[in-house]
């Protein structure tokens, strides 16, 4: 995926509109932020998410991080690829290491979230 | 503004992620902590070390002074030989650990950067009329580790020594580039290496030398993998002053046979007690990583102790934590669990260390 077609969370996790699903994964800043990461929790399918809420965790040598949900709605697809292998966020943030696809509450949108370039410009603040 | 080590320029043009350690602005990843890893277990890694306490203590009553402060004994250590030590309290709690070396007419201590002033105001308080002056060499030298089975060959003609004849745990006297040198065999990995200290101007070149020659600069991440693979402990995670060296699994470290010492009284109560928890390895069959402070459960859900250090172990890929616990426990073997952010995760106790290099 493009990183100029997705929006940003300011916790560094990107969302797509893809027809009726959202597509969720964490940002290459991030991903180079944690390095060497070991392990990915991901929520099971069925599971309800909250915008702004944790629907997971994201582990590395270093520290654990959670993974926010961008929308409210439901957990269709995990990546199950990322259980196993979790290297793939690292290689491919903005592809192979997508991490879910959620169902959205009707009126839901991806409207408050930034654009790439107003989360350029929160990274090159320091953030 | 946070301390820096004279390789602190280098650090920075070099791509490193600095942090906050004791106050110092240190490397914590340059690449990745498990490349760095794996290049110590497989090559050579160098490790600038300049924030540990340097502390020089002369005179005609210095072995005193160091057999006061320390519960090992320096009286049986020859010249140029390097002992672990630890400094408790009065109340056998550990204030540090250390390396005592002995030279020819001084002693010096390599301390922890965090526990540096502390450990200077307790020899000030303990020196009493002993005749013995302590000089802190921290901010006049650089000390680099340099670490891995290939270590000793990567450093070879650097200073006219042959570094492969200083025993494991001695140290010489030597120069580099006409400056005053000293190079021990000793570090924090499990690997064969050595720890140079040369004045601070002359640091950077020597380390940039062993940078040219292929050693991979190392951060303190990698730093800590590695000695927890190890299962060396860490000050302010497996030792703290409520802690004592016979919990902490460090009871050869304490001679109370070489006369009166630091915390002596309390530590000979301490050593009896065996109500006390105890330091233990654990490994997790899972892939999470029971991290400082989760709390340490019996099978029934019953907390029994905490995790004061965990990883995933880059070399064993294995995740390893030590922890303390109830002595009950200890046995190698013994089932327990790890309350990971309220999830019960299966764990047994393993012996120590995690692991050992071939030697």
């Amino acid at each position: 995926m493009d990183p100029k077609d997705l929006r940003y969370a300011p916790t560094h996790e990107w969302a797509v509109q893809k027809k009726d699903l959202v597509i969720v994964g964490i940002t290459r800043f991030a991903v180079d932020q944690l390095t060497d990461i070991v392990y990915v929790d991901l929520p099971d399918v069925g599971d309800h998410t909250f915008a702004g809420d944790s629907f997971g965790e994201i582990e590395s040598v270093k520290a654990v991080s959670d993974l926010y949900a961008p929308v409210n709605g439901e957990i269709v697809e995990i990546n199950k690829k990322l259980l196993d292998n979790p290297k793939l966020l690292s290689e491919d943030p903005y592809g192979a290491g997508w991490l879910v696809k959620i169902r959205p509450e009707p009126g839901q949108t991806l409207d408050h979230l930034m654009t790439l370039e107003q989360y350029e410009k929160q990274i090159a603040e320091g953030h | 503004m946070r301390q820096r080590t004279a390789l602190y320029d280098w650090h920075v043009s070099h791509g490193a992620r600095m942090v906050d350690f004791a106050g110092w602005d240190m490397p914590v990843i340059y690449t990745g902590i498990v490349e760095e890893h794996q290049a110590v277990r497989t090559g050579c890694g160098i490790f600038d070390i300049g924030h540990m306490g340097r502390l020089e203590i002369t005179g005609p009553e210095a072995l005193d002074l160091v057999q006061y402060l320390c519960t090992n004994n320096a009286a049986t250590m020859k010249e140029g030989q390097v002992r672990y030590s630890l400094i408790c309290n009065e109340s056998g709690g550990v204030q540090d650990d250390v390396l005592i070396y002995r030279w020819p007419d001084r002693f010096w201590l390599v301390v922890n950067a965090a526990n540096r002033q502390k450990i200077l105001d307790s020899i000030a308080r303990i020196r009493g009329s002993r005749r013995a002056t302590v000089t802190d060499l921290t901010l006049n030298t650089g000390m680099v580790a340099v670490q891995g089975p290939k270590a000793l060959e990567l450093c070879r003609g650097l200073v006219p020594v042959d570094l492969e004849a200083i025993p494991y745990y001695f140290a010489v006297r030597t120069t580099f580039q006409g400056e005053e040198c000293k190079v021990s065999r000793t570090g924090y990995t499990g690997e064969d290496g050595v720890e140079f200290v040369v004045p601070s101007e002359k640091i950077a070149e020597l380390w940039s030398t062993l940078a040219e020659r292929g050693c991979r600069p190392c951060g303190l991440g990698a730093r800590d993998t590695l000695r927890l693979e190890a299962a060396m402990p860490l000050y302010g995670h497996e030792l703290t002053e409520e802690i004592d060296p016979f919990q902490a699994g460090l009871g050869w470290a304490v001679k109370f046979d070489k006369g009166d010492f630091l915390g002596r009284d309390s530590l000979k109560m301490r050593q009896q007690d065996a109500t006390l928890p105890r330091r233990v390895g654990l490994e997790l069959p899972g892939k999470r990583i029971a991290r400082e402070g989760y709390p340490v459960l019996a099978l029934d859900g019953r907390p029994i102790g905490h995790v004061t250090s965990g990883t995933l172990a880059p070399t064993l890929q294995k995740s390893i934590a030590m922890a303390y616990v109830q002595p009950e426990f200890t046995t190698p073997g013994t089932p327990v669990q790890v309350d990971i952010r309220g999830k019960p995760e299966p764990a047994g106790v393993v012996k120590l260390p995690f692991y050992s290099r071939k030697k």
